[in-house]
């Protein structure tokens, strides 16, 4: 050990050293300024990588070929894990200050943290220039303005989370209704009590976001689209017993979902829908695509309705575009975001992707019948966040609310616990 | 004059004599400096301080320092002590499998064996194969599913008419952790059966016959002789195993999600921390990654210093 303390010594120094170059470092790098040129070229950053995310984004770039023959897009996508890959990579891009020129996020509280870091501008004027303040539903309007009466994001497609799956062959051998409408959660647990004992998974989902996802329609179908919306301005209150009532519904369900859930992502929960090993699931009307692709018809293979209880509500996520700050490219963004906001874009991008337009003046006539008629419940129904797709609450919130929700469905809390946790998660 | 000349010389002889070593250092000096030490003081800098949103993340909105209080809010949740559970759990687990299976194959492949590069290269292979990569593998294999619905070991459970075994692996949510040693067992057995096979190869011939001589049973031949010989490796064995088990992110990640409770470690939430921009707690969950496994480490490293001295 003779050695030790000139060698610490030696450390201690180097250590210093270190302190003093990262002192330097820390505020290097000021934000190139933007507003200025860049018209040549624009980066769009999309986890739009595969499948018919990929085939939108096609669309949309053929469009925007036209309509910007002199800006080259620079496709940015990033694949993998749902789009936890690409928004790891943004992350970091947008800490070392260098941004994309336009980046794919969820509209409403997801850009939140966004906003507050001082990441992405205000796009309210280009909504006035574009001419877009009177295409898109007031309801929508509503949810894409931020606290400070600002928009930072243009919407170029719309999901509709609260839509339960099922497969009618699996409902017929239960001796079940295909074609039954059900009022309430309770009429329809009747029949998942029924298909248990016939010895199917009654209701299929996957990993920990899926769960949240069932909850927050559970939530919608109990509390109403009032009190659901509510619950994130704070006029509802979570410790109420409304909620209780809610979240014991949220239990009785996943009493009958399939116990391999934690180790499943979406596509694979569908696919036990399809395959006829689950009679129904809940998930959002982008699984459309995966009946598409397997030639399946509605009506005669598989049916669609909004979770029961939550009729005539629209529980929505969109996708849209940003102007971070300090793009290299900010007039290239301005020429992507016209692009993507405009009619002919929102066509020829929901048209591949499986999504309906953010706008209500686009023909609907030549798409699915399922986009025909999620379009037309888009234009008449309530809207509201959805909770699972960061519209309703900031990340921080919804990682909270995840986990509290993970801990309740392996069973490590009881129901008084999960609800005091969901409260203390929403106080912030 | 006279005095400046003798200590410009003095300087000049020590930086003769001392000069090129520290010159070869010094590049690494510096890069193990910053990129080491430096950014361990900065990641407790970091964890010192409220910095839970993007806001502060970013320099928009102020932080302050909150001294401890991260690390006792941490160490007092419910949800922080289940991670450290889990990793104690997954590491004894992970350990005496490792070890036990190991040494067996060892001392199996250490008596003449036809075949024995056979064997060896068989039990080493699964190292070969990343984590990742085996994940999605056990992924399948650990399906909790049970009775009809099974699949994976629960199926074959089944075909070989033991139902009695199938069970939810790592989706029990108090021991589910150990489900995800089974693979890491696995990959590793082959690694650490290598390093007793070599150490049971470096005992000389002698030793054994000599014990022989004097009369000794098997049982007291390893007792007394080998086992003595072996304990180097097997402290070596220990650290490696030990440090690569607390530091287990990949593995878990790929059978399962960051988000599930059943399977949480200090490394998911330090990366759930993280991905919801709340950097001061990930920094302290990398601070107290970094205690243990120095609890771990140093008392190793001191002593094979100390060995080295003697």
């Amino acid at each position: 050990m003779r050695g030790a303390p000139r060698t610490s010594a030696v450390a201690a120094v180097a250590a210093v050293a270190a302190l003093a170059l990262a002192a330097c470092g820390g505020n290097g790098g000021e934000p190139e300024s933007s507003g200025s040129g860049g018209a040549d070229e624009v980066e769009v950053f999309t986890w739009w990588a595969a499948g018919s995310e990929k085939a939108g984004l096609d669309a949309l770039v053929k469009v925007f070929d036209e309509q910007h023959p002199d800006v080259t897009f620079v496709n940015g996508a990033v694949a993998g894990g749902a789009g936890s890959q690409a928004k790891d990579l943004l992350q970091t891009r947008l800490q070392a200050q260098d941004p994309p020129d336009t980046f794919q996020a969820h509209a409403g509280a997801e850009l939140q943290d966004y906003i507050d870091a001082a990441q992405i501008e205000p796009v309210s004027d280009l909504y006035d220039e574009f001419g877009l303040t009177d295409v898109f539903p007031p309801d929508l309007m509503d949810r894409l303005t931020a606290d400070d009466g600002q928009i930072y994001s243009i919407p170029s497609n719309i999901h509709r989370a609260n839509v339960v799956w099922s497969n009618r062959q699996v409902l017929t051998d239960a001796g079940l209704d295909p074609d039954a409408t059900y009022p309430d959660l309770s009429a329809w647990m009747d029949d998942l009590a029924t298909l248990k004992k016939a010895g199917v998974t009654p209701l299929a989902v996957a990993q920990a976001w899926t769960q949240v996802q069932l909850l927050e329609t559970v939530l919608l179908a109990d509390l109403g689209a009032e009190g659901y919306s509510g619950l994130w301005d704070g006029s509802t209150d979570w410790k109420g017993p409304e909620v209780t009532a809610a979240l014991e519904d949220f239990e009785t369900l996943m009493g009958y979902t399939n116990t391999d859930r934690d180790g499943l992502d979406w596509p694979e929960s569908q696919q036990l829908v399809i395959d006829g090993k689950a009679a129904f699931t809940v998930m959002g009307d982008w699984a459309e695509a995966s009946y598409e692709e397997q030639e399946q018809e509605l009506g005669t293979d598989y049916s669609a309705f909004a979770v029961p209880g939550t009729d005539g509500v629209f529980d929505f996520l969109a996708d849209s575009f940003t102007l971070p700050v300090g793009a290299p490219h900010p007039d290239g963004a301005k020429a992507w975001l016209e692009t993507v906001g405009s009619a002919e874009g929102q066509e020829a991008f929901n048209k591949a992707k499986g999504s309906i337009p953010a706008r209500t003046d686009v023909d609907m006539s030549t798409f699915g019948e399922y986009q025909q008629s999620a379009a037309e419940a888009f234009k008449s129904d309530t809207i509201v966040s959805s909770l699972a797709h960061g519209a309703a609450v900031p990340v921080a919130t919804l990682t909270a609310i995840t986990d509290a929700t993970s801990k309740f469905t392996s069973g490590a809390s009881d129901l008084a616990a999960f609800q005091s946790e969901l409260a203390a998660a929403n106080a912030g | 004059m006279a005095t400046a000349t003798r200590r410009r010389a003095g300087v000049r002889r020590a930086v003769r004599r001392a000069g090129a070593p520290l010159l070869l250092l010094l590049p690494s000096l510096i890069l193990v400096g910053v990129f080491v030490y430096g950014l361990i003081v900065a990641n407790a800098r970091q964890s010192a301080t409220d910095n839970h949103t993007a806001a502060q993340a970013t320099g928009q909105a102020p932080t302050t320092g909150v001294g401890l209080r991260n690390y006792l809010d941490l160490l007092g949740s419910e949800e922080f002590q289940h991670s450290l559970t889990n990793l104690v759990l997954y590491t004894v687990v992970f350990l005496v499998g490792t070890m036990v299976i190991g040494f067996l194959w060892a001392w199996l492949l250490d008596k003449p064996l036809r075949g024995e590069g056979f064997f060896r290269s068989i039990y080493l292979f699964p190292m070969a194969v990343s984590f990742i990569a085996s994940g999605v593998v056990w992924r399948w294999l650990l399906n909790s599913n049970q009775d009809e619905q099974a699949s994976g070991l629960n199926r074959l459970f089944q075909m070989i008419g033991l139902d009695a075994l199938q069970n939810n692996w790592w989706n029990n949510v108090s021991v589910g952790i150990v489900a995800i040693a089974i693979p890491a067992i696995w990959q590793l057995s082959g690694y650490v059966m290598a390093l007793f096979l070599a150490g049971f190869r470096g005992i000389p011939v002698e030793l054994r016959e000599a014990a022989r001589v004097d009369g000794a049973s098997e049982w007291k031949l390893y007792r007394h002789v080998l086992f003595p010989q072996l304990s180097p490796i097997a402290l070596s064995a220990l650290i490696i195993i030990g440090h690569m088990s607390l530091k287990a992110f990949d593995l878990i990640m790929s059978i399962s999600k960051p988000a599930n409770y059943q399977t949480k470690v200090p490394a998911v939430d330090m990366y759930v921390f993280k991905s919801a921009f709340d950097y001061a707690n990930a920094a302290a969950v990398g601070t107290i990654l970094l205690v243990i496994v120095a609890i771990v480490i140093v008392p190793y490293l001191v002593h094979t210093h100390r060995q080295d001295k003697r």
